[in-house]
This record gives C-alpha cells, sequence and structure tokens, in this order.
C-alpha cells in the first residue's frame, strides 16, 4: 500500500465524507472548542457523562480536512460507553500510533487503528489529534479552546 | 533578450532536489522564492573575503563589509528608482518595515477618532501593526471593502477618504488572490487628501517594475526571501521628508550621533533607523538578487509569468470541482483555489506525494478568506523558473485528487 493510500484508506474517506454523530447536543454536560491556526480548521465536541463516568452520548461540529473529520467520527464513536480511564488508555494508544511511536494496539484502538498511516506524515498528526486533544479538555473542564500551537 | 526558462532554472541549484523519486515541482512562490546561484555565492563569498561589523572598523577589511553593504543600498536606491540612498532603510523584512511605519509615523499622528483604512484583502503583516497603533491612540482601523472579483472599490474607498482619514495602507499584489492592485490611483486619491500613503509590496518586487517615485506612495515594503533574495532582510522605503521627521524605531549602536545621560542625539539617514549590526550578508545577497531580475528584465519576466498562469487556469479548468478564488481585473502568477468540497488540506497532501508544493491556509489574511466565506484555500503560485511541465503536473495531481476524493 502507498503512503497515500495507507494515509486515505476507505474508512477514513467515508467517515470524511459522512461524519457519524455530527451535530450538537440537547444537554451536554461537558463541551470543549478545538482550534488548528494553521489551517483554519475549527471543532466543537458536546458530551454526555453519567454519574457513574460513562460516556452516554457525544457529538461533534466543525470544520475540517478528511482527516480531522474522519477522527472525530471515529472517536465518538470509539468513546460511546466508555469510562474516563478507558478513553485515556485509548487516547494514549491513539497518540503513540499516529505519532508513530509505537505500532497500533489493535485491542485498545478497535476501528481507530486505521489512522496508523498518519504516523507518515507528520504534518498531518495535528489533524488526526485535534478532536481528541479536544475530549480530554472537555472531559477535564478546562475553559480555554485547545488550540494545535 | 528572450526569455529561456531552461537557463534560468540551471541558476537555482534547489531545483535538482528530488524527494521519493520525484523532482521538486515547487509553486509555493508567494510563500517564498528559491534562491540563484548568484545570490548563494554573494553570500559566502562575503563571508570568504569581507566579513567585518559595517561603519565602526578602522582597518581595510571593516572598509570592504561597509562597501559591500552601502553598495546593495545603493543598488535598492536604483531598483526603487528612489531618490536617494537616505530613504532605503534595510529592515528584516516587510513586515518589520510596516510595524516601523505604524510605530514611528502613524502612531504619534493618531489623535481619538482618527482612521486608518486597509483594504479587506491585506496579509496580517498590513493589519495588525495598525491595530497597535491606532488603539494605543483611541483610534480605529477600517476595511476598505473589495468587489466579489476580488479587487478593490475605488468608489467605496474614495468615499471612505475623509478629514479623519490620517493612513491608507494598501497591498501592490494581493498574496491571496493575486490581484494586482491600481496602486497608483489608491496613492493619486489619497494625496489629494494629504493623507499619506504606505504599500506592502512584498508580493510585488518579484513580478512587477517598483518605481516608487511613480507610484506616488509614501513608503514602499519589501522582503527580500519573495525577490530570490535571502530571508532575514527586506527594505522601507519612504520619502526623505517624513524619515526625518519620524522618531528612531529602536534604540542601540549604530543609530546615534552623540549618547549622554542628559540627551542623546541621532544618526542621519538611513543610520538612525539601523540600530544594532545589520543583516550585512543578507543585504549583499538582495544586492545580488536585484542584480539578477534586474539582468533578466520586468517585460520579460512579466511576458513569461502571465502566459504561465494564463496556462494553468486554461488547464485547471479541466479539473473537475476547481472552482477559483477571486477573478481580478489584473492578477499577478498567484492562483488560489477550491476543489470541491475537498478540504484545501487534503488537496496539499496529495499533491506532496507527487511532489508538487503548493500551499493550503488561509495565507495569513484571514479577514479576505472571510470575506469569501472559506476557511482556507489551496494556492499556486508561479515564479520565473516555473515551466508548463510543472503545470501539466499540478494539474495530473489534481485529477488524482479528484478520483481518490470523488470515489
Ligand atoms: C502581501 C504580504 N505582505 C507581507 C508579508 C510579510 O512578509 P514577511 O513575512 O517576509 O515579513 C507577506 C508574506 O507572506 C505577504 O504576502
Amino acid at each position: 500500500m502507498s503512503d497515500l493510500d495507507a494515509l486515505y484508506q476507505e474508512l477514513v474517506l467515508d467517515h470524511g465524507r459522512r461524519p457519524r454523530n455530527f451535530g450538537r447536543l440537547e444537554h451536554p454536560n461537558r463541551q470543549a472548542a478545538g482550534h488548528n491556526p494553521v489551517c483554519g480548521d475549527q471543532l466543537q465536541l458536546y458530551v454526555d457523562v453519567g454519574d457513574d463516568g460513562v460516556v452516554r452520548d457525544v457529538k461533534f461540529e466543525g470544520k475540517g480536512c478528511a482527516i480531522s473529520t474522519a477522527s472525530a467520527s471515529l472517536l465518538t464513536q470509539a468513546i460511546k460507553g466508555r469510562t474516563l480511564a478507558e478513553i485515556e488508555s485509548i487516547f494514549q494508544a491513539f497518540h503513540e500510533t499516529v505519532t508513530g511511536r509505537a505500532q497500533p494496539d489493535e485491542e485498545r484502538l478497535g476501528k481507530l487503528a486505521v489512522f496508523q498511516g498518519v504516523s507518515r506524515f507528520p504534518t498531518r498528526v495535528k489533524c488526526a489529534s485535534l478532536c481528541w486533544h479536544t475530549l480530554m479538555a472537555a472531559l477535564k473542564g478546562a475553559d480555554a479552546p485547545v488550540s494545535t500551537e | 533578450m528572450t526569455f529561456d526558462v531552461e537557463r534560468v532554472r540551471a541558476d537555482f541549484p534547489i531545483l535538482g532536489e528530488s524527494y521519493r523519486g520525484k523532482p521538486l515541482i515547487y509553486l509555493d512562490n508567494a510563500a517564498t522564492t528559491q534562491k540563484p546561484r548568484a545570490v548563494i555565492d554573494a553570500v559566502s563569498s562575503y563571508y570568504e573575503t569581507s566579513n567585518a561589523n559595517v561603519h565602526r572598523a578602522l582597518y581595510w577589511l571593516g572598509a570592504r563589509a561597509t562597501d559591500a553593504f552601502e553598495g546593495a543600498r545603493v543598488k535598492v536606491k536604483r531598483f526603487l528608482n528612489a531618490a536617494s540612498e537616505r530613504e532605503v532603510i534595510f529592515v528584516r523584512g516587510a513586515t518589520e518595515a510596516i510595524n516601523l511605519v505604524a510605530h514611528s509615523f502613524a502612531r504619534p499622528r493618531l489623535q481619538p477618532g482618527d482612521e486608518i483604512l486597509v483594504s479587506h484583502m491585506e496579509h496580517h503583516s498590513n493589519i495588525v501593526p495598525w491595530q497597535l497603533a491606532a488603539q494605543a491612540a483611541g483610534a480605529a482601523v477600517r476595511p476598505i471593502p473589495i468587489t466579489d472579483a476580488g479587487d478593490i472599490d475605488l468608489d467605496a474607498y474614495a468615499a471612505m477618504l475623509g478629514p479623519r482619514t490620517r493612513m491608507v495602507a494598501v497591498v501592490h499584489v494581493s498574496n491571496a488572490l493575486g490581484t494586482i492592485n491600481p496602486v497608483e490611483e489608491i496613492a493619486r486619491l489619497a494625496r489629494e487628501r494629504g493623507v499619506p500613503v504606505l504599500l506592502d509590496g512584498a508580493q510585488a518586487t518579484a513580478h512587477v517594475a517598483v518605481d516608487v517615485q511613480r507610484l506616488g506612495c509614501d513608503f514602499y515594503a519589501f522582503s527580500g526571501h519573495k525577490l530570490y533574495g535571502p530571508t532575514g532582510i527586506g527594505v522601507l522605503w519612504g520619502r526623505e521628508r517624513w524619515l526625518r521627521e519620524m522618531p528612531p524605531y529602536h534604540g542601540g549602536g549604530d543609530m546615534i550621533r552623540e549618547v549622554k545621560f542628559s540627551g542623546t542625539t541621532f544618526a542621519d539617514l538611513p543610520n538612525k533607523f539601523e540600530a544594532g549590526t545589520p543583516d550585512i550578508a543578507g543585504a549583499v545577497g538582495l544586492g545580488a538578487a536585484v542584480d539578477y531580475v534586474t539582468a533578466l528584465g520586468f517585460e520579460a519576466i512579466a511576458a513569461h509569468e502571465e502566459a504561465l498562469t494564463d496556462y494553468a487556469l486554461e488547464r485547471l479548468r479541466t479539473v473537475p470541482g476547481f472552482q477559483r478564488v477571486g477573478e481580478p481585473r489584473r492578477r499577478g502568477p498567484v492562483i488560489s483555489f477550491a476543489l470541491g468540497d475537498v478540504h484545501p488540506h487534503d488537496v496539499a497532501t496529495v499533491l506532496d506525494m507527487e511532489g508538487v508544493a503548493i500551499r493550503a491556509g488561509h495565507h495569513c489574511a484571514q479577514p479576505v478568506l472571510d470575506r469569501f466565506g472559506l476557511p482556507a484555500t489551496a494556492r499556486a503560485s508561479f515564479a520565473i523558473y516555473n515551466t508548463r511541465a510543472e503545470i501539466d503536473a499540478l494539474v495530473a495531481a489534481l485529477h488524482k485528487v479528484v478520483e481518490l476524493f470523488g470515489r
């Protein structure tokens, strides 16, 4: 597989074109905004966390490239029904994968392993990880918008 | 002299580089241009034969360095058709030149309620310095509207010029849209009302002949690195009468006549604005760049670049979803575009894999992209060494983008 095909796999193109869980949540109890000043991409994440600490629902809105849109879309699917500790573990595995520090841990990542190809494109790592940094800010209740810079 | 692009290409060592087996196709010339051998050699030869600090050393090498540095100033003076070398201030680039004028010229003249007019298509470096000066004085920066085609609305501009207008600052050639603005007319309208004009020439000097006296402006700013010269060096040209009145921008060595704790007197022009050891090698490299483009001639440069841009537009229209942003009356070799729903970032990545370097983003001109309702565009910008074959490679790579994202 060429580097380009590894980056833009069918799953990524599909989620880039037709993002899942796109839109607003009526009553989120966590939310955060992310911004990538290099490309002007914007992202809003809305999360509803139950009293048991499990993510009940999550949605996102924004404008971005195929990688950042697909990453946010797959993120929403990956974290629904998960606890904060589980999400942190997924994020860690994701981060190691997209930065090329480790082979993807398929067990923790599931579909997110598709972003392995990003590691060969250093300029695109931020596109894939913006939504995750934004999510961590939302879950930790940070107020300031997240920026990739 | 006929323009031979292959001979020009042979002057640019970097064009021999390749990556993953694909030759470099450099179409990001509005960001920075590549450097001809003559410039690279001038810089290294300066360090090999002439390096010393300027203006102070009492030995022969210092005189040689000073001659090289001041020789570069004379070249720039001729290049711009300035009235004298005293009007040519070496700075780090267009950004610093504009900040200097905003700080030392505009700010002391501003009263609460005064206005500075800038166009809606400015680079951030021709917006933010004016905002800083205006904020400090309680004045306002007002945008001159532009049309859907990407031209400055001259009627609106004329109507905005009023008793509170203290300054007009406009880009000569737009980096985001490619527009060549009617800057003579813009300067004339301001002059009739006694309003000084700064032109941001960052994108102009590599493509059009600049004669500051004919343009009728008061200040002209440009960067060496967009004119085939080194990074870190640029020029502020200003009318001597203004430069004399203006207080220094930076204080330090080289810009003084006499320093006393009871009060310091300043050096004459241009030294008053050149505190500290300047980028001597950069200035020498810029002098070589000026010689290089002058020898090619702007008529030949413009003919080559216009033909290339026309060819590119004709070929790009064959790419499904290609949509040009801005169709100004006169344009430089810059094409900003959208490609259907594909994000410019994704376009640039696919092109990069084909060896084609373009820019994707807001081009440091967010207001103009907001004006067109776009967060980003893709931009291809050409220079003297680009060829039709490279445009063909760009078009072929864009077809690949369409194939990948359209399936
Ligand atoms: C129109 C315009 N003005 C100003 C600048 C700033 O130039 P520099 O970064 O060299 O100071 C640029 C650079 O992109 C530009 O395109």
